[in-house]
């Protein structure tokens, strides 16, 4: 594995370009959660003309529902979600300058253009290392959508959120590059 | 006679519930410990690493393993001297789960109704319950949340009986291709061949409440279910992103089928393959 890279919130497109299919990344500062539901609601939002809770330009999204904060905690469980459930909403989103995108999985080719045109980095936390991943978010304060309740908007502020660059802005995909390089399958 | 109280019932799952959610089986962790020590991916290794200290944190500080808590399906066995008092069994189990999923702090996924509305219930109930008649003066009770990241990914192949034993591995290989990264390798494959297509998926889920050190007791499925992991550990989809440790194991049930029949089923896994077992 190469070395950590440090990156700090507002992630601009300068910085997303200089990231490599393969890096693994700390990131902190804020970031902002949103999965099925919220994406619906904000294109929906932006269909019938109207301004977005948050300004996305130089953010990065979090695909996460989190579990309940027990108390004295900021936040529950939290790993990342199925990114390709997102994959309809995305293109709109990175036109609203979203320039980064943590979740797990593959996503769709439009998606993979979508971050050429815009320079967008995608990175994927292990999925499933909620309660490790917990210990990376200071703060989760809700912005928009309260009743959507774990799918809520929310902000986190993050300290070495840990993450590995699955898809840069050029589109080169470790997701393919990795099964390839280990894949012995024959036959099927 | 034996009586058996709702409030036991409520309550025992309740503490299931959360049991289930925060502690995973030993099996899993011993196989995630013995993937860690084969893979050659130096990512897979670091994406174990996170996975198995993931696990530890979950039991030591009692925190949901994963976010994604899961839709509950409960397996109970209803011996038939037993007599539910004081209400309704599958109020009682639902009640359980409402409790447990409040006071554990676990993520309430469930909505009521699946297209138009979509509104969540905020308590995770009802949760999907198999019961079974058995002999005897006890209740047995399994829980085993199911998060919808392996789920989604889970399929379903109508064969027929032409297509044999090599019909089976390509119909589960190309459900595993299929699924890929997405549904949080290192899997546990639960298989369900026979019956009818509800019946098999039925089996599918059942598997996975096996242990993973457990091969099937019949000689000819438990070497099918070695040779469905070596398949499936040679993908490179390995553990989220490329390396050799894709599978965990693969537990086959099977049933009596038609003559004109051959269903296989797949329920996938993730790593979380969390149940909570108790006999009351």
């Amino acid at each position: 594995m190469a070395e950590t890279i440090r990156i700090t919130t507002p992630f601009k497109k300068e910085d997303s370009i200089k990231l490599k299919a393969g890096d693994s990344v700390l990131i902190t500062g804020e970031i902002y959660s949103a999965r099925d539901a919220a994406h619906k609601a904000m294109t929906e939002a932006l269909a019938r003309g109207e301004k977005l809770p948050i300004d996305w330009h130089n953010q990065i999204v979090y695909y996460l529902g989190p579990t309940p904060a027990k108390p004295g905690d900021p936040i529950g469980s939290c790993g990342p979600t199925t990114s390709g459930r997102m994959d309809a909403y995305t293109p709109t989103m990175l036109d609203q300058g979203i320039q980064g995108m943590i979740g797990k999985g593959s996503r769709t080719k439009e998606v993979v253009e979508a971050m050429k045109k815009h320079g967008v980095t995608y990175f994927a936390a292990v999925g499933g290392a909620a309660a490790l991943i917990a210990k990376s978010v200071k703060k989760y304060e809700v912005i928009a959508y309260p009743e959507l309740g774990p799918e809520a908007l929310a902000k986190l502020t993050v300290e070495d959120f840990p993450a590995i660059v699955v898809i840069d802005s050029e589109g080169n995909s470790l997701y393919e590059t990795n099964q390839a390089k280990y894949r012995t399958l024959e036959g099927y | 006679m034996r009586e058996i109280d709702v409030n036991t019932i409520t309550e025992n799952v309740a503490k299931m519930c959360m049991e289930a959610a925060y502690y995973l089986p030993e099996d899993v962790y011993r196989g995630l410990k013995k993937g860690r020590e084969t893979e050659t991916s130096p990512v897979g290794q670091v994406v174990l690493d996170q996975i198995i200290k993931n696990a530890e944190i979950a039991k030591n500080e009692d925190r949901p393993i994963c976010q994604d808590t899961g839709m509950t399906i409960v397996f109970l066995k209803l011996g038939q001297e037993v007599h539910i008092t004081g209400g309704d069994l599958y109020e009682a189990v639902n009640a359980g789960i409402a409790k447990g999923y409040t006071e554990g702090y676990l993520r309430k996924s469930v909505v009521a109704e699946p297209l138009f509305n979509r509104v969540n219930t905020k308590n995770n109930t009802p949760g999907v319950i198999y019961t079974e008649i058995v002999p005897g003066d006890k209740l047995d009770i399994t829980i085993a949340p199911k998060g919808f990241g392996s789920e989604n990914k889970s399929g379903v192949k109508m064969l027929v009986p032409a297509d044999g034993v090599e019909g089976v591995k390509k119909a589960v290989m190309e459900i595993m291709l299929h699924a890929s990264m997405n549904p949080c390798p290192p899997v546990v494959v639960g298989v369900g061949i026979g019956g009818t297509m509800d019946r098999a998926a039925y089996m599918s889920k059942k598997a996975l409440t096996r242990s993973i050190e457990e091969r099937n007791p019949m000689p000819e499925y438990a070497k099918l279910e070695e040779e469905l992991l070596e398949l499936i550990n040679k993908t490179g989809i390995g553990p989220q992103l490329g390396g050799n440790t894709t599978a965990l194991a693969v537990n086959i049930e099977w049933g009596p089928t038609h003559i004109a029949g051959l269903p296989v089923a797949v329920t996938i896994c993730c790593h979380a393959m969390r149940h909570s077992h108790r006999v009351l």
